[in-house]
């Protein structure tokens, strides 16, 4: 074979029909995708006259955005929403996950019943939980006795939207972690009940050490979606609420600068401050894997 | 050692205690959907009264008739099937083909155009959202089917996860289909496509319960009450019904309805094809 020469008249063809096949997807990501992408970068340093038209300002918009409060709010807000969902909603997940992996009955009507929300629109759902939450006639205060504004009290409206988060993924998380924990041999454990392992100690040395490379994926995408979190909080707290300072993550503030207040220069700049975030929060995990994320079997 | 008979009591008592903690888990987890059902058949007062009163004490269907007053409920049905349809067919064809293409097919510039999808998943869909805007807008197609698909043309994540699909077909299969006298185009659309419907179905699926949960987008691109899809037009009745949550219950389970069905029927193929995504 004569390489570097020209194609074959096969391999020509072969190629012709490749681009025919990839040219839709790839035309769609330049056009939907990439030039958006590099005119949002352009739009953080410009400042909208209105009507589509920009003028050039450096880094002022990021300069501007930096000295607000609110976006340092809102920045924490993202932060304190992964907090608290994240390694509680992934332990409660792992719990489900172990006791659907259990022998028992009915598991595939379990699992439906866990996995529910995942195909209701969030939109859908924090509306019966803000009348679950709802301060004055909730049934939550009204089962418990107490007149916790959960939706009005920028002290807990946080955790009454990180509830519902953990809630809504919940079954989805435990669906992909009992994939992990079927792949586990039964031979493991067998050896281990002979040698009078008790349940305690089968789960640190056998469970979590093989299960961990899915705990790991999963935990990325549930960090990722959290640190993108805008729908729930959006659809829980609406903007005229005055705790919404207390609550908004980046993603709300950057809807609400975009589109509500209509400066899309700074709006820009939110998103590409929280796509920087997004970058550091994956490469602290992946640095941080190498201490628990056990890939020996 | 343990007597057997001291084992099997420890076993009962495990398997006792894994039920009960996934029976409590069920509650919590179906509590806010019988909650939802149960207040949007009660009358405003019914709902505010104090202690609460948990069955309604007639069906009443008031709060549903309330709720289609006051949003397009047929047009909102209507647009977000529309969305989904096309969102789904783009994400089938345009990503069995690039698939394939990536999996089985060498041509140059096979890697840098690959990398192109890569980055379009890493990324997330919020940094896109204004320029789609401004491009929809200067179409002059806000408001429309067409503005509620855009995003949604290709879909990067679908090339991704089809091309693994086509990794795992055998290369003979192709082989033998070309020696048959059969061209690249006529071996993916009769041999190979066909070999993927366990994948399609998982990305149909995916692509539908995404769609139909997105809220930004439809909120930013069609502000036209009969051009919202069922997750922005209840944003909207949010705002129109702050305290009468009989009816916001009644118009979210009427926004909620149709996808559960789907699911009810097809449970397996929900969750396995969602799981099989891997999350997104």
């Amino acid at each position: 074979m004569n390489k570097g020469a020209k194609l074959s008249a096969a391999a020509k063809r072969e190629q012709n029909w490749a681009y025919i096949m990839v040219a839709p997807t790839i035309i769609g990501l330049i056009v939907l995708n990439l030039w958006p992408f590099v005119q949002t970068l352009y739009t953080s340093f410009c400042e909208h006259l209105g009507f589509g038209h920009y003028k050039f300002v450096g880094l002022q918009n990021y300069i501007d955005v930096f000295q607000r409060p609110e976006f340092w709010r809102a920045t924490w807000n993202t932060i304190y929403f992964c907090i608290l969902t994240v390694p509680l909603g992934l332990f409660l997940s792992l719990l489900v996950a172990m006791l659907l992996n259990a022998k028992i009955k009915g598991k595939g009507a379990f699992r439906t019943i866990f996995f529910l929300p995942m195909v209701c629109a969030p939109a859908a759902v924090t509306m019966v939980w803000r009348w679950i939450f709802n301060g004055e006639y909730g049934i939550l205060n009204q089962a418990m006795g107490t007149h916790v504004g959960w939706i009005t009290d920028p002290n807990v409206v946080m955790i009454a939207c990180a509830v519902v988060a953990i809630w809504s993924n919940i079954g989805y998380d435990a669906v992909l972690l009992l994939a992990g924990l079927q792949n586990i041999s039964k031979s493991y454990y067998e050896a281990a009940s002979i040698d009078g392992a008790n349940k305690v100690t089968q789960f640190f040395h056998i469970t979590l050490p093989m299960v961990s490379p899915t705990l790991f994926v999963v935990m990325i995408m549930r960090l990722m979606a959290s640190v993108k979190v805008y729908d729930l909080i959006y659809m829980m707290v609406e903007d005229t609420n005055p705790a919404v300072t207390s609550v908004q993550s980046l993603m709300y503030l950057f809807y609400r600068e975009s589109f509500v207040a209509g400066s899309r220069g700074s709006g820009s700049a939110i998103v590409i401050w929280t796509v920087l975030l997004i970058g550091a929060v994956t490469i602290i995990q992946f640095v941080g894997q190498k201490k628990w994320v056990n890939y020996d079997v | 050692m343990k007597s057997s008979a001291s084992l099997t009591r420890s076993k009962r008592i495990t398997t006792f205690l894994t039920y009960a903690a996934l029976v409590l888990g069920s509650v919590i987890m179906i509590f806010p959907f019988v909650w939802m059902i149960l207040t949007s058949s009660k009358t405003i007062p019914e709902s505010l009264a104090i202690p609460p009163t948990i069955f309604p004490k007639e069906l009443i269907l008031d709060n549903f008739r309330d709720a289609m007053a006051s949003l397009p409920f047929l047009n909102l049905y209507w647009n977000t099937a529309l969305m989904i349809l096309f969102r789904v067919l783009c994400a089938i064809v345009f990503s069995s083909m690039a698939g394939y293409a990536f999996a089985k097919l060498n041509f140059k510039g096979k890697n840098l155009l690959f990398g192109i999808v890569l980055v379009q998943m890493s990324l997330p869909s919020q940094i896109f959202i204004i320029p789609q805007y401004q491009m929809v807008a200067h179409m002059g197609l806000a408001n429309t089917i067409f503005a509620l698909v855009f995003p949604g043309i290709v879909s990067a994540f679908g090339v991704f996860f089809l091309r693994q699909t086509y990794m795992g077909i055998p290369n003979e299969i192709g082989e033998a289909a070309y020696l048959d006298g059969c061209n690249q185009w006529q071996t993916f659309t009769k041999v190979m496509f066909p070999l993927t419907g366990t994948s399609v179905a998982a990305l149909t699926i995916f692509t539908a319960v995404f769609a139909y949960s997105d809220l930004m987008w439809p909120l930013v691109v069609n502000s036209d009450l009969k051009m919202m899809t069922l997750s922005s037009g209840l944003a909207t009745l949010r705002g129109q019904f702050t305290t009468n949550f009989p009816v916001l219950m009644a118009g979210s389970l009427l926004a909620m309805l149709p996808m559960v069905i789907l699911y009810l029927i097809f449970q397996r193929q929900f969750i396995e094809g969602i799981a099989s995504t891997g999350g997104k």
